[in-house]
């Protein structure tokens, strides 16, 4: 049995990490609600901008001419994956969540005899592909010294993925992210963006008639790009939302659970305690009538 | 009012402006300056860059623009737009920048048509506000 100093050693030290846990999950609340805001008034954007695409490609009638952004390279031999993790860990199941999904969809791939190629942007999820797939990492980026997301962060994405397909070095990209619905649902999302998909089941939204100055295939393969780091900005935002919240809450189950530990621990520092001084007396006792 | 119409400009991470009784809205589009009107067709158009006024009854404002995409549906005029600066707030001395690396990037042999046009347009504007 440990002595009472130890146990008192054990209570203090659970204490210490009860209030770091503690602290961590007010500060992940507070960048909860930023960042919350942000993944929200950055939805306008991301809508509209995927409303208008949805129009100008309902308006392209020469399918074979469209740019390839949108119709894809003709082929479905190789997948870039682009993977989205966070810089930090300490935040539930976050990560895992999304590398589990990427993991599951690899596999998918692989098995059909295709190649994959994988991106990862943030940290967290290149230390845990490199150990299976180092061979197929291209790139890893990290956004350590950006404090919130920003646009310009996915630009630089964008313009990557976009070189490579030039390139013609992948046929088709898919984004993993977290989509944040609430602070303890965070839902693993795969997302595929080239070649685009424009079947969203809105057969009933009327197509308007719009002007296109200049023309539609010239807007759209100005868009396309920008579509690109728009789709991208929203999955950063959406995971920075997610990470936050993920993190809340698993930093609010550890002082919960540090809590629980230190009433246990106090719990058997008092038996410990007192069974000594019982023992302490009946020694004393016996010793007097031994006399 | 019956000639007014609905402004909002959109950037990734927020709505920069938004403005539901504007009588008239000029932009850069992407093949000329375009004055949109109450009720003016559906379209759809991408912008260069220059500076984008908004004339309600009273007053008006503006705004310099690098690029975007402007959408006109059912008398609401959306601009999405990543680098957008109200004329009022923009710093003197960010725009002299401005103008200097842009005429570096004009030097670059890679640029295509487009590109040094996109440019050549950016710095006149640029000059006009500084």
């Amino acid at each position: 049995m440990a002595s009472l100093d130890d146990l008192k050693k054990r209570i203090s030290s659970v204490k210490s990490t009860q209030k770091i846990t503690k602290a961590m999950k007010m500060v992940a609340a507070a960048k909860l609600r930023r960042a919350q805001e942000g993944a929200e008034k950055g939805r306008p954007y991301s809508d509209r901008m995927n409303n208008i695409i949805l129009n100008l490609s309902k308006n392209i009638n020469d399918k074979e001419n469209a740019p390839k952004l949108l119709s894809g390279s003709g082929k479905d031999e190789v997948h870039l994956c682009v993977v989205m993790t966070s810089d930090r860990g300490l935040c539930g199941g976050f990560n895992s969540n999304i590398i589990k999904k990427a993991k599951s969809y690899f596999q998918k791939v692989n098995d059909q005899g295709k190649k994959i190629k994988i991106i990862t942007v943030g940290s967290k999820g290149y230390d845990q592909l490199k150990r299976l797939y180092e061979n197929d990492i291209l790139e890893k980026i990290s956004f350590k010294e950006s404090k919130n997301a920003n646009y310009f962060d996915a630009e630089k994405v964008g313009k990557i993925i976009i070189e490579k397909f030039e390139k013609k070095e992948f046929d088709v990209c898919v984004i993993f992210y977290n989509q944040f619905k609430n602070v303890i649902t965070q839902i693993p999302q795969e997302q595929q963006i080239i070649p685009l998909k424009t079947s969203e089941g809105e057969k009933n939204s009327t197509i308007d008639n719009y002007e296109f100055e200049p023309e539609e295939d010239e807007i759209l393969s100005n868009l396309l790009p920008k579509n690109i780091s728009t789709q991208i900005f929203k999955a950063m935002l959406e995971n920075s939302a997610s990470e936050q919240g993920s993190r809340m809450s698993a930093m609010d189950n550890a002082t919960r659970n540090a809590g629980e530990m230190v009433d246990k621990l106090t719990i058997e520092y008092n038996r410990s305690r007192q069974a000594a001084i019982t023992k302490e007396l009946i020694e004393i006792i016996s010793g007097a009538e031994s006399l | 009012m019956s000639d007014e119409f609905k402004v909002e400009i959109v950037n990734p991470d927020k709505s920069f402006y938004s403005n539901e009784s504007v009588r008239e809205a000029v932009v850069p589009a992407f093949e000329g300056e375009m004055g949109i009107l109450k009720d003016h067709i559906s379209i759809i158009s991408f912008l260069k860059p220059g500076i984008i006024t908004i004339l309600n009854n009273s007053s008006e404002e503006k705004f310099y623009v690098e690029d975007g995409i402007l959408e006109f549906k059912d008398n609401v005029l959306s601009i999405l737009t990543s680098s957008i600066y109200n004329i009022k707030n923009i710093q003197k001395d960010k725009i002299a920048t401005d103008i200097t690396e842009a005429e570096k990037a004009l030097k670059n042999p890679d640029l295509n048509d487009e590109g040094r046009y996109l440019i050549s347009q950016k710095i006149d504007v640029l000059k006009t506000i500084n």
